[in-house]
């Protein structure tokens, strides 16, 4: 199983970027997707028209990357029993302090080119910690700005693939498509690449191992079930 | 970045999904090719195409080769290395920040020295009525100046031997000096029009319709001959434009 997991701040483009990818994964793979979002979201009817496996996770009040992360173990049972080989895991991409990418993952970060030169400094681990960076909307601004937004980027994250896409004409999908069949299967027990901000559970406490197994607190599991785990 | 002597566009599909009429068609340094057709015909859509240097992996199937080859992998997305500059009407300067403080900055980063950003400047005066400050803040430019701007800065910071050009003629600025400072010397330039002065300075232009390239116009000796009456028409309009625009009365025509 691959997993990939897409942030970025709300608007950016991911939901529209992923539909072209899976657009493109489909014809040689199984993709499956499951959308986390916080208190509503109707992305699944989007995704449901390419006629994929949608999932939809609401972290209610819980933090959303808590949730995602700690739902991660599920997800990728959910998406075996799919008989699925591509987990696309889209999160709610909220308050810009963690990342809620694990060590084997493809981390895709979708950045509205829009908001500015200065956004890519200051997004932190989202940006900082990703494989890729998904630079959307570079159509309405000139090539000038484009450009220097780029080598802010850069700055950021010297290491990441950065990719100019489009989420209304479907350009950047083929290369974003590419990536994601060439990158290996991701492993068991995954770690994150930084730690998420403190709330109420282990994770918390700064608890980076993804499995299920190693957290307690009031937690929430993907079908919506609350549960305290502990003494 | 390797010489490029050739752009090649390998025809896709249409919109209804039928095979394009024009196969393959090549342009050679020093080129303006036009793009032309009524909207929604797909001329923005084959521009987009050349930006992406598309493999058979865009929604119109089209294939774009440098110097009769698919170029690397790196080249398509490395963004440093890329060789092609857009302008298109669409573009706006969103950066909170003055004019010369972001003109420096993307000099910078194209490794140019640091009287770069007064040359964008002084060119971009030149493409516009109303004079750029380096002082000015980029969001309050009005439409034309932005325009002038970003087509100064393609010339002068963004230099890159590909150039395509979105409806220019809509940027209130001077739509011919604008033209002849993007396609300087040895440039592969493409060029989507509606005006005759602009598409009749290309030598060939692609005809558009449904979403497929259906024709390769070869410009004749009667439009070259009807292009200079243009010109003086089309001069005689801007200057017309200038005397409203300074709260002048035209009463009178004279066309030479």
């Amino acid at each position: 199983m691959k997993l990939v997991v897409i942030a970025g701040t709300p608007g950016s483009g991911k939901t529209s970027v992923l539909m072209h990818v899976i657009k493109l994964l489909k014809k040689t793979t199984s993709p499956c997707v499951v959308k986390v979002d916080c208190l509503w979201t109707d992305d699944d009817k989007r995704f449901d028209r390419l006629n994929i496996p949608v999932r939809v996770g609401l972290s209610k009040d819980m933090c959303p990357d808590h949730f995602a992360i700690y739902n991660t173990d599920d997800m990728l049972e959910w998406a075996t029993r799919n008989n699925a080989d591509i987990l696309l895991n889209e999160t709610a991409g909220l308050c810009l302090r963690c990342a809620p990418y694990p060590d084997g993952c493809l981390a895709v970060c979708v950045i509205d080119v829009t908001t500015g030169p200065n956004t890519p400094l200051k997004v932190g681990p989202l940006l900082t910690t990703a494989d890729v960076i998904v630079a959307t909307k570079g159509d309405i601004v000139s090539q000038a700005e484009r450009e220097v937004f780029r080598e802010r980027i850069i700055e950021a994250n010297p290491h990441s693939r950065i990719i100019e896409a489009n989420g209304l004409s479907g350009q950047g999908a083929a290369e974003l498509t590419r990536i994601i069949l060439d990158m290996p299967a991701t492993g068991a027990d995954l770690s994150l690449r930084h730690n998420a901000p403190l709330a109420i559970c282990t994770l918390c406490t700064g608890e980076m191992h993804v499995s299920k197994r190693y957290h307690m607190g009031v937690l929430r599991h993907i079908d919506g079930s609350m549960e305290y785990k502990g003494e | 970045m390797k010489l490029i002597q050739e752009l090649t566009i390998i025809g896709g599909i249409d919109k209804s999904g039928i095979k394009e009429e024009i196969e393959k068609i090549s342009i050679s340094p020093g080129e303006i090719i036009g793009v032309v057709g009524p909207t929604g015909s797909g001329k923005s859509t084959l521009i987009c195409d050349i930006e992406q240097l598309a493999q058979a992996d865009t929604p119109t199937g089209r294939t774009i080769l440098i110097n009769g080859v698919a170029p690397g992998q790196e080249i398509r997305t490395d963004p440093r290395k890329k060789c092609i500059a857009q302008l298109s009407q669409n573009m706006h300067f969103l950066a909170d920040m003055s004019v010369i403080e972001f003109l420096n900055m993307h000099a910078k980063s194209r490794n140019k020295n640091s009287n770069t950003a007064q040359r964008v400047i002084a060119m971009a005066n030149t493409l516009t009525g109303e004079p750029i400050y380096p002082e000015h803040q980029l969001t309050i430019l009005s439409g034309g100046q932005s325009r002038a701007l970003m087509a100064a800065d393609i010339a002068v910071i963004s230099d890159s031997p590909i150039v395509l050009i979105d409806e220019i003629e809509n940027a209130g600025i001077k739509k011919q000096e604008a033209l002849k400072l993007l396609a300087s010397e040895g440039k592969i330039v493409l060029v989507v029009t509606h005006d005759p002065v602009l598409a009749l300075m290309t030598k060939r232009r692609i005809v558009m319709k449904t979403g497929g390239m259906r024709q390769i116009i070869t410009k004749t000796t009667s439009e070259i001959g009807l292009w200079n009456k243009l010109v003086k028409i089309d001069n005689y309009m801007m200057s017309l434009r200038d005397t409203i625009r300074h709260g002048g009365l035209v009463e009178e025509v004279s066309v030479a």
